[in-house]
């Protein structure tokens, strides 16, 4: 300002002095500039910013959570599921089992059974036989003795010579029988 | 716009236009010549600084996760500066910086726009003194945060001795003084003061040119129109110019924090 002024040009601004007072007034009104900015805007920006992050983040980590759980619990459905299946086919196998055993109780006892009616039929049968057949061997005995005492008209009081003859005959007619 | 009016209310174009066409009358006191405390230029800093503190004041009122169209706006700005400038030369420990050199970036931007905007027409970067004040701000940031960082004799270990052989030091450390110490605020300031002076200076040479030859003879009339034209295009360069300045002062800012912050030479 003064150098040219002294120079006698007709300038009497020189533009590379700074001219104080708009020193101060650019001071004062780039540092309100600069308080208000940055203290009201742009930490909220960075704190936005900030949040943005955390809520993307945020957002993928609780879906890959829920997605593990999923799984989790997938797994631990498939589980229980196998697990009743083999329940099922052990429990039908026992059931089977247990028919079976059953079945063929009932099968034994009924054999059982109708073998020993079988039997105690067999035996009475071969008992009420053996004494039909020892009455009738007495009976046909005295009647034959009686009969042969009619016509002899003797007695045959020798029992045991009576007794061989009617054996004898009785054989004798059995042989007959069977043959 | 004042200068060219009074060339206008004269009814003769001061041709050609002068470094006193840079230093308009005072409007409080009204008229007064040498009298600075509130004039055109002091009253567009105010204002630059009303408009960006109410705008992003009111579009960031209440910040949302998805943005609206006006927070996403004001956050780009915001993130442009962050990301391309503080975290692009810094690193990491850029983000700290970033609002400040956002805060700078729109200042300059927008008082470098009032060189275009028709009824403001000069940029209160045109005048020395608020280049200088931010390149002051810069200056002084960059030694403190070297400070702070490295300690007040390793700071200036890194900044004034390169890693060099001694005998070549005693030069060395004058160099590396001068430019990191005496011309750097310089040249910050002054490159962004001649750019926005000589961006006027033009605009004016055309624009009074363009009347001078008319007023000279009708018969220049067609010249005066191309002289003109040549206002509208370079108009465009100037806007091109606004916002590289502006570029160019936050990153050099940025480089020389970034320089402060290195751990080597």
């Amino acid at each position: 300002m003064f150098l040219l002024a002294a120079e006698g040009g007709e300038s009497t601004h020189n533009p590379i002095l700074p001219i104080w007072q708009e020193i101060v007034v650019g001071g004062i009104a780039f540092a309100v500039l600069c308080f208000v900015l940055m203290k009201f805007v742009f930490p909220r920006m960075e704190q936005t910013f900030q949040a943005r992050v955390d809520a993307i983040e945020g957002g993928i980590k609780r879906a890959e959570a829920a997605q593990a759980e999923a799984n989790q619990l997938l797994e631990q459905y498939r589980a229980q599921l196998a697990e009743a299946r083999t329940d099922a086919a052990k429990i039908r196998d026992d059931a089977r089992a247990d028919a079976e055993g059953i079945r063929q109780d009932v099968l034994a006892k009924a054999r059982e059974e109708s073998d020993r009616i079988i039997a105690a039929g067999k035996e009475q049968l071969a008992a009420e036989r053996a004494t039909i057949v020892r009455e009738l061997r007495a009976e046909v005995g005295t009647i034959a003795v009686d009969l042969a005492s009619k016509i002899v008209g003797e007695s045959l009081a020798d029992e045991a010579r009576r007794k061989g003859t009617v054996d004898r005959f009785l054989s004798g007619l059995e042989s007959a029988g069977t043959r | 716009m004042f200068g060219q009016a009074n060339v206008l209310a004269q009814g003769e174009a001061a041709f050609p236009p002068s470094v006193e066409d840079f230093y308009l009358p005072s409007i409080l006191p009204w008229g007064a010549e040498n009298s600075y405390w509130f004039t055109k230029i002091t009253a567009m800093v105010w204002l630059a600084v009303g408009i960006l503190a109410i705008y992003f004041l009111v579009s960031y009122r209440k910040p949302q996760l998805v943005p609206t169209k006006k927070q996403w706006i004001a956050e780009s700005i915001y993130g442009f500066v962050r990301n391309n400038i503080a975290v692009d030369m810094i690193g990491h420990a850029g983000v700290r910086f970033a609002p400040y050199f956002t805060t700078l970036f729109c200042f300059i931007v927008l008082t470098n726009f009032f060189a275009i905007v028709p009824g403001f027409q000069i940029s209160p970067n045109s005048h020395i003194a608020f280049p200088a004040v931010l390149a002051a701000i810069s200056y002084v940031m960059f030694i403190w945060v070297g400070i702070r960082h490295h300690g007040f004799g390793k700071f200036f270990k890194n900044s004034l001795i390169p890693p060099a052989p001694w005998y070549i030091l005693p030069l060395l450390i004058p160099i590396e003084f001068f430019s990191n110490f005496l011309v750097r605020p310089f040249s910050l300031a002054v490159r962004l003061f001649a750019n926005m002076f000589a961006g006027h200076m033009l605009l004016l040479v055309f624009t009074l040119g363009g009347f001078a030859m008319l007023n000279a003879s009708a018969w220049f009339a067609p010249v005066s129109l191309l002289s003109w034209v040549m206002t509208v295009a370079l108009t465009f360069l100037e806007f091109l110019v606004i916002v590289l300045q502006a570029y160019v002062f936050t990153v050099l800012t940025a480089s020389y924090v970034q320089g402060a912050l290195a751990e080597e030479h």
